[in-house]
């Protein structure tokens, strides 16, 4: 059995002064405020009634970014209907594809840019920003599922089968995400002049 | 379908392989273009830089 936080109540304001941190991984995968909210609350509930279970085998962040991931999908499948239906007044019906440019025959007029190293981009805090806000422009429909490939990390399957959509709804909402999100990492990372 | 896919054909199968498995045919059809082709291995390169950094963005929220 797991011990007790040796200092029990540092543990507890530790938890707390990391709701903050908690609340933009939820704000950003429910693209609700009250789900987020409550998501959360649950999250500080668990932690504050069982701080035995955390017993110091990796960083409280971790431990409570792992609780709330599950709080998150069971709020997902709680409200399956709704996480589906909200549709962005600014959605249009457009085709992402479309923008990058193909000339009549499907050819590229102008080949897309190189990036440089994606991994050396990827150490930088200011790049996790970048990223994040452009996550949060996703539509929001788009935005949840896209969250919960990457972030949540289940299969298109799983995804489906939580929402009750077919795979080829799915398919074309995180096609147009992808696309979008590409999009957006070049106007506002890969298009600066300086980057740091 | 014959083999030969055309950039934007390619630039979304590409973007599909992400979520999904592709067929067979459709999975040669782009390495064939990709051979052929000079822009499309650019894109490829951009949706590989963003898998990685979807990985690295992912390890970032969870640190060990």
């Amino acid at each position: 059995m797991s011990r007790l936080p040796h200092d029990l109540p540092a543990f507890e304001e530790q938890v707390a002064d990391l709701r903050g941190y908690l609340m933009k991984f939820a704000r950003l995968q429910l693209r609700n405020e009250t789900w987020a909210e409550d998501a959360v609350s649950e999250v500080m509930l668990a932690a504050l009634a069982k701080p035995q279970a955390f017993g110091n085998r990796s960083q409280l962040k971790t431990w409570l970014v792992g609780i709330l991931k599950h709080k998150i999908i069971d709020a997902i499948r709680q409200r399956a209907r709704e996480v589906c239906q909200e549709q962005d007044r600014s959605e249009s019906d457009e085709d992402p594809l479309d923008y990058l440019g193909f000339k009549a025959d499907g050819h590229y007029v102008e080949p897309p840019a190189e990036w440089g190293n994606p991994e050396q981009q990827a150490s930088s805090r200011q790049f996790f920003e970048v990223l994040e806000a452009c996550v949060s422009h996703l539509p929001v429909v788009q935005g949840r599922l896209f969250l919960m490939r990457e972030w949540l990390e289940l299969s298109s399957e799983e995804v489906c089968k939580e929402l009750g959509l077919t795979s080829t709804n799915l398919y074309v909402q995180l096609h147009r995400a992808r696309l979008r999100l590409r999009e957006c990492l070049e106007l506002n990372w890969y298009g600066k002049a300086v980057q740091p | 379908m014959p083999l030969k896919r055309t950039c934007k054909e390619a630039t979304a199968l590409m973007v599909a392989r992400e979520d999904r498995s592709l067929a067979w045919r459709d999975h040669l059809a782009l390495r064939l273009h990709l051979l052929v082709c000079k822009a499309c291995p650019r894109f490829e390169r951009q949706m590989l830089g963003m898998r990685q950094q979807l990985k690295q963005w992912r390890n970032y929220t969870m640190p060990d």
